[in-house]
């Protein structure tokens, strides 16, 4: 798999060596003319998909993703390849350049094949956050388990069946025969009557003449060949003998190197410096302060406090003389917020309703309550989240007076350019991006902050920088899954069914519909108030989901149980009208033996929650012992609609069941004077190996639209963890991280704690 | 001046001995395979062989290494570029997602293997419990590494190109 680099140069349709660039045109209007005109000539084509046809019959997709081991790339290039009818062992891809033709606007445009408006259709709902339209030009974002569902539905799907067309059509005209006696098969044409065969390679520079079509016919599912196979990742075997590039390992002629400190208290500042014994050390070039940094766009903004970086011949010279540094900072009225402080805030503020805003109201929650035989009330809470991706947050720049040049591994390259052009106060066309492979991603990396610290320093030292944040830094710098605090209501009539749900949170984002639940209850409120903190928001491996999915599915265990039914079966009897749900509740069910008793000290929990448009119901089997609690197994379902490598979307399930409860059992970010409190992996601690349970995957196709991958794995696997702890011992587990949770002491107690 | 052998290859290096190695194979010796993670011994990130044992080098002084063998992920093929068995495994398990902590993982494997031919699963545990996957690829790191265990009595190196040629067939609805 080739690397883009930004000298690459694609000719008016022909490649260096002879192939050839199929593109496809997306906004009505366009012209095949403009079609493979030179990319690095910028100019307003909107060709968002390209398709390399080279000379060997070689077919390259240029994918506008990136890749943090999520394997999308390789399913993008699944759905191309597939509608094209490539040979899939001569298929190729490439990451696609951070330019605007591959914005997510062209990719939004896809809609227009459907004529459905990408704005109206997706902003207020599902991936707003990401998706925004109006800041569309800068954004090229990774995440919202969005690749698939949008990006290879809507693009590479059309462009694949457009370029198959274009082929057939050239070789129709050749061969002076209809195109419908004309079939295609591994990259091959044939006409059987004439008994004609060509290599795509053929007819590439003729087809490349042809106006594509908006509206290629697509196949339908059972027409599909290479979708719905598990096929190898072609990034895999780089990834096995230290040879794939992530942009740590970029090394530049005279570079240097350089790490920092910003100021612990978020948007504090620098008061005090003395860095004498630094610039005494040897090896240490410079001593720089970084000014505070923001970006106010819709996709990525932050702001964050100042800092100071340590450039030096090393990074591990650079790190000592850091840490000789004498700061004094300036925390303003911060300094002394602490996680009990922002916690009884939101109590506060949920007790006040401080501009409360409701996300739905069905039904009178208000008689359901009066006349209620039963009312459950009980408060929820999560704590803050880094994302500790595997690699610490790094960037690598080079600027000059020619403009600059960023090496990244990073979840919006196009957001990247945009923001380090910001904050340079150049234009971004003299900023070029080579994005790399992402050691991790989790939502961390579509945040620009430390590509414009390397950036600064970069222009500051007038050499290549290498800025590689330490891990202490990476995890005291987040933009941090929000704690939330989420106070729950129901009413329960004489025969134990639910009438009413009642829910109150603090701290909205996306998507929307996160803290929704999929089960009749006839009447219900739920909505949000307003608590801000000094805490910086980012997105984190499934945003809201990721708490909503503990709180409801654990607040839904203690209504069945208060009904005196069993969990499994009370959520089933609510999902009458719920036909998908069901269906992957059973299955996780059934898959899990979940009648069959087990032993004393052992539980079962499940949980069921839709998101990114995929269903997935976990079933956890846990075993405590002495207060402990070791996770044996979960089986999972999955309905993303129709799965496009079925191993590629069991691996995601795995990794998001793994990093959910990574979150369940230890994460936690706490904050005090301010400042977050934990460094490292010693005291923010991730699953290992010997933690890590058994998991069984399950897919469903069940022929609904496509859904997300990388975060659906997620929110489930918290809730039904903590309902199978209650199973084992009668503890309910409210509050996140079940470490800090005392199971010895609790389990002596009544099992009402409402 | 320090010298240590790495893959195979004599190294002088005149380098504050105090310079974690780590960092002597990335900066130095352009070795990028290794990778940083965490700084502290907590995540296995930056492990290599010293010797044949698991070490993790950023907390490795270089001095340490001085006349000794140090083996990076670089140097895990064996000749003729053949697949180490495990590099093997983990292509046909296709275990690693992000990739970034996987170098690290195979040496810690491989060390593993090297000293005991069949691992239990409490061997495993016990000789994989440094080594974090964030992507939490744990239970194919397993299975990868039992499968290498299997086949390794038999073949100590497969071809590469089989490898590549080898297409996944995985079951459609079920992984378990
Ligand atoms: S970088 Fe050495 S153990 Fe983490
Ligand atoms: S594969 Fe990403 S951290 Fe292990």
């Amino acid at each position: 798999m080739g690397k883009w680099t930004r000298r690459t140069i694609l000719g008016a349709g022909v490649v260096a060596g002879g192939g050839l660039i199929v593109g496809v045109a997306v906004r009505p209007g366009n012209i095949a003319s403009e079609i493979g005109s030179e990319i690095a000539g910028d100019n307003e084509t909107l060709v968002h998909v390209y398709v390399k046809i080279d000379a060997d019959n070689v077919v390259t997709v240029l994918v506008p993703h990136s890749e943090m081991g999520q394997g999308a790339q390789t399913a993008l290039t699944q759905m191309l390849a597939d509608e094209l009818d490539a040979d899939w062992s001569q298929v190729r891809f490439e990451e696609a350049p951070a330019r605007k033709e591959y914005a997510m606007y062209a990719a939004g445009r896809g809609y227009l094949f459907k004529n459905v408006d990408f704005a109206d259709a997706v902003v207020p709902s599902i991936d707003g956050m990401m998706m925004k339209v109006a800041d569309a030009l800068h954004m090229q974002v990774t995440g919202g388990s969005m690749s698939v569902r949008v990006t290879g539905q809507y693009c590479m799907r059309v462009a694949g069946a457009a370029t198959r067309e274009m082929l057939v059509k050239a070789a129709a005209n050749e061969w002076n025969v209809p195109e419908g006696e004309i079939t295609t098969a591994d990259s091959q044409l044939y006409h059987q009557a004439s008994k004609r065969t060509a290599r795509y390679a053929d007819f590439a520079v003729a087809a490349a003449a042809i106006t594509p079509s908006y509206t290629p016919k697509l196949k339908s599912a059972d027409e599909f060949k290479i979708m719905g196979r598990s096929v190898a990742r072609q990034d895999i075997p780089a990834k096995t003998d230290g040879t794939a590039l992530f942009a740590m390992d970029v090394q530049l002629p005279g570079m240097v190197y350089a790490t920092v400190r910003r100021a612990p208290v978020f948007g504090g500042r620098i008061e005090r410096l003395d860095d004498k014994a630094a610039r005494a050390m040897s090896g240490v070039i410079d001593v720089v302060k970084l000014p505070a940094a923001s970006e106010q766009g819709m996709v990525g903004n932050f702001s964050t406090g100042e800092s100071v970086a340590v450039v030096a011949d090393s990074y591990w010279t650079a790190q000592r003389a850091l840490r000789s540094v004498n700061i004094s900072w300036r925390a303003d009225d911060n300094g002394g917020v602490s996680s009990e402080a922002i916690f009884e805030q939101f109590s506060n503020d949920i007790d006040a309703g401080t501009e409360r805003a409701t996300d739905t109201v069905e039904g009178d929650t208000e008689s359901a309550f009066a006349t209620a035989d039963q009312v459950l009330q009980a408060d929820y809470r999560v704590p803050y989240l880094a994302h500790t991706c595997m690699e610490p947050l790094n960037a690598t720049a080079h600027v000059s007076d020619d403009g600059a040049e960023l090496w990244v591994g990073c979840q919006n390259p196009l957001g990247f350019r945009h923001t380090v052009a910001g904050a340079l106060g150049i234009d971004a066309e003299r900023v070029s991006v080579s994005n790399h492979f992402m050691g991790g991603g989790f939502g961390r990396k579509a945040i620009a902050d430390a590509a414009i610290q390397a950036a600064l320093l970069s222009r500051t030292v007038k050499r290549p920088v290498q800025l590689i944040w330490s891990r202490e830094e990476d995890v005291r710098q987040d933009f941090y899954r929000p704690a939330v605090l989420s106070r729950f209501k129901a009413a329960l009539d004489k025969d134990g069914n639910v009438q009413a749900w009642e829910n109150t949170y603090v701290d909205k984002h996306e998507p929307a519909e996160a803290p929704l639940i999929p089960y009749a209850v006839a009447a219900r409120n739920i909505g949000h108030v307003k608590s801000p903190t000094h805490v910086p928001f980012g997105a984190w491996r499934s945003v809201d989901h990721s708490q909503h999915g503990f709180f409801t599915e654990s607040f839904i265990d203690e209504v069945a149980v208060a009904a005196g039914k069993d969990p499994y079966a009370f959520r089933a009897a609510l999902l009458k009208d719920k036909p998908r749900h069901l269906a992957v509740l059973r299955k996780a069910a059934d898959a899990a033996a979940w009648n069959t008793p087990l032993p004393e000290g052992r539980g079962r929990g499940v949980s069921l929650q839709e998101s990114f448009g995929s269903i997935v119901a976990q079933v956890v089997e846990v075993t405590v012992v002495n207060g402990e609690t070791s996770v044996d197994r979960v089986v999972a379902v999955v309905d993303a609609g129709f799965a496009i490598s079925p191993d590629g979307i069991a691996a995601q399930l795995e990794s998001g069941i793994i990093y959910g409860l990574t979150a369940a059992l230890y994460g936690e970010i706490s904050i005090r004077d301010g400042a977050v409190e934990q460094s490292n992996f010693h005291d923010y601690e991730a699953v290992r190996m010997a933690e890590a349970p058994e998991i069984e995957t399950h897919i469903i196709n069940s022929g609904a639209d496509i859904g997300g991958a990388g975060e659906p794995g997620t929110p489930g696997i918290a809730p039904a963890l903590a309902n199978a702890v209650y199973d084992a011992t009668g503890v309910r587990v409210r509050s996140l991280p079940l470490k800090r949770f005392d199971l010895n002491y609790r389990i002596t107690e009544s099992e009402a704690t409402s | 001046m320090i010298s240590f052998s790495v893959n195979g290859t004599s190294q002088m290096i005149d380098v504050d001995p105090s310079k974690p190695l780590l960092w002597v194979l990335r900066e130095q010796l352009g070795l990028t395979g290794t990778k940083f993670g965490c700084g502290m011994a907590q995540c296995g990130a930056c492990t290599v062989q010293l010797d044949g044992r698991a070490v993790r080098s950023c907390v490795t002084p270089v001095s340490a290494v001085a006349g000794k063998e140090v083996t990076t992920i670089e140097g895990l093929k064996g000749e003729n570029a053949t697949l180490h068995p495990l590099q093997h495994a983990w292509i046909e398990h296709q275990v690693p997602q992000c990739g970034y902590c996987q170098s690290g993982q195979l040496m810690s494997a491989a060390a593993l293997l090297a000293e005991k031919a069949n691992p239990s699963d409490d061997d495993i545990d016990r000789a994989m419990q440094g080594n974090i996957c964030r992507c939490g690829m744990y239970g194919r790191i397993r299975a990868a590494i039992k499968s290498a265990a299997a086949t390794s009595s038999t073949a100590l190196f497969y071809n590469a190109a089989q490898v590549q040629e080898q297409e996944q067939e995985q079951e459609e609805t079920s992984h378990g």
